[in-house]
């Protein structure tokens, strides 16, 4: 399983035709717009699915919000798979309450959603449609 | 109830984000970009843009999109019945299929558009009567349809935007006209100088002997005062106060600024005459510098108080008049007069090593002198004090030294403190 990190200071590595893309605290400015760049990135490599971990980060506001429908719109024109993991509750609730879990599936933890993309693709089903 | 309190929650923490975004726009770009995803991020809206409408052109302009393709939509062309439609319906979220007449309207001619952009509510964004903008927006990330408090919430929020715009237009058009400003000042000063150079010409063409005379104290003041570290505004002042100090010479007989011998006694006190005339003549105009009727009021001070309308001395004498002074006295040391032939740069600086202290000012004589020395040594790729006085004339290698000596015998501090005296004496200008 080779890993790079790439496009510094947003954090990323690549597993196969899998990648994961650390949100971070960028995510609530308009830098954040460098995690939906990094995500455009991977997809245009050939990633067709993608896991955005969220362990680092303490809320999501209303500019996440954006650039992550940003991100869902890219993951859909490609038909990439999308998972966000290690998000925490009140972010679930938050995901949930505005309908972005329509289409994205949540993981515990980074191995669970690598885990869950891996199964995916093994039975070639899509997450979160 | 608990999904309540955290959507009122999110709204609100969005738009306090906002306000802050608006209130503080370092960017316009980075703003309206901002304010964009706060919108679409409150309510989940998948795509939308903010367009800001160009009066001049009638156009809207997308200044910030999102979700609606990698090329930004092109400007949509907007008639002026349109633009009083939008503006009859002021500031409030419009459903595409909106039936009232204005907007139906508005829908109808960009159909096309709208359908490509996927586009669900539009908000005209109008302030103070004022067509700025509209917001364009597609449907939730939920599917669900837009509530009637999802239309208050998107109208609170792009009033602000609307705001937002309507401010960096006003601000966009002061600076357009604090240029326009900028611009008409820089014309009249350009004007001023010019006729205040063809003052000089005319002070000069009276005195067939020293023609050019002002024009060249002009320049020499320019050169001291820029060797003394002073900036380009008060650099320039001090040029126009050297081209104008000799106005005062427009009311003398011309028989007597064109003696070709030394005059007498009265004919002098009526040459005497000019620094006080100069400044009856200039103290009523507006001068865009400070000081200029002064210095050629003082312009024949000297600091031992020897000198004359007022018999000034040391710092009395303010130190633009010292440059007038020393600049006069140089080129009518420099020049040929009609009873003497001008002086070597040798004799010059001599004069000045004696004159120092009683005549003319220390730091003004130095200052002078290092010019003069940057250009012989070849310091300066500028040599307009060579330029004026020919290449013959200055030689270098010989005078070069004079003038270090004087330099290091000035700078040593013997000649600092002024001493006044009490009767009239020489000046030459």
């Amino acid at each position: 399983m080779a890993e790079s990190l790439t496009g510094a200071p947003v954090r990323s590595r690549c597993i196969g035709e899998m990648a994961v893309v650390y949100a971070t605290d960028y995510l609530n400015k308009l830098s954040g717009e460098r995690i939906e760049r990094e995500c455009r990135l991977r997809l245009e490599e050939g990633c067709r699915a993608l896991v955005i971990n969220f362990r680092d980060t303490e809320l999501v506001n209303s500019i996440g919000v954006s650039i992550l429908l940003g991100v869902i719109d890219a993951a859909e024109g490609v038909g990439a798979q999308l998972v966000f993991s290690d998000v925490n509750t009140q972010t679930v609730e938050l995901f949930e309450m505005l309908g972005l879990t329509k289409y994205v599936a949540l993981a515990q933890d980074e191995q669970e959603a690598l885990n869950t993309l891996t199964e995916f693709k093994g039975t070639g089903a899509s997450v979160g449609h | 109830m608990q999904e309540k309190v955290q959507r009122l929650v999110h709204t609100f923490a969005a738009l306090a984000d906002l306000g802050q975004e608006i209130a503080d726009p370092h960017d316009f770009l980075e703003m309206v970009r901002t304010s964009l995803h706060l919108l679409l991020g409150t309510l989940a809206i998948r795509r939308g843009a903010v367009c800001e409408y160009d009066k001049a052109d009638q156009v809207l302009h997308f200044v910030a999109a999102r979700g609606l393709g990698d090329e930004p939509p092109t400007d949509v062309s907007l008639d002026q019945e349109e633009v009083d439609g939008l503006l009859s319906l002021g500031l409030r979220g419009l459903e595409i299929a909106d039936e009232t007449p204005a907007f139906a309207q508005f829908a109808a001619r960009h159909k096309s558009l709208l359908e490509e952009l996927r586009i669900d509510l539009v908000v005209p964004l109008v302030v103070r009567n004022d067509l700025t903008g509209l917001v364009m927006l597609g449907g939730k990330a939920s599917e669900e349809p837009f509530t009637a408090e999802d239309r208050e919430v998107i109208c609170s929020m792009a009033r602000h935007i609307g705001v937002g715009i309507h401010t960096h237009r006003l601000l966009e058009e002061l600076e357009r006209r604090a240029e326009e400003n900028r611009q008409l000042y820089d014309g009249l000063r350009g004007i001023y100088r010019d006729t205040v150079r063809a003052f000089a010409a005319a002070i000069d063409i009276k005195d067939k002997y020293t023609q050019g005379h002002s024009e060249r104290v002009g320049k020499y003041s320019e050169i001291i005062a820029r060797e003394m570290g002073w900036g380009d505004e008060e650099v320039e002042g001090i040029a126009i106060a050297g081209y104008l100090h000799d106005i005062g010479k427009l009311i003398v007989e011309r028989d007597i600024i064109n003696a070709p011998y030394k005059i007498d006694a009265k004919k002098s006190s009526e040459l005497n005459r000019h620094p006080a005339a100069g400044y009856e003549i200039l103290a009523p105009i507006r001068h865009p510098y400070a000081d200029i009727p002064l210095m050629a009021r003082h312009h024949h001070e000297r600091i031992d108080g020897r000198g004359y309308p007022d018999g000034l001395t040391g710092d009395q004498i303010p130190i633009g008049t010292k440059i007038i002074t020393l600049a006069d006295s140089f080129d009518a040391m420099t020049t040929n007069r009609p009873y003497k032939t001008r002086r070597s740069l040798e004799e010059v600086v001599e004069d000045f090593r004696r004159n120092t202290g009683k005549q003319f000012d220390v730091e003004v004589v130095v200052s002078f002198c290092r010019a003069l020395l940057k250009e012989m040594r070849s310091d300066t790729k500028h040599r307009p004090i060579t330029k004026i006085l020919g290449k013959d004339y200055v030689e270098p290698e010989r005078i070069a030294p004079l003038l270090e000596a004087l330099i290091t015998e000035l700078e040593s501090g013997a000649y600092s403190q002024p001493q006044p005296v009490a009767s009239a004496a020489h000046s030459e200008s």
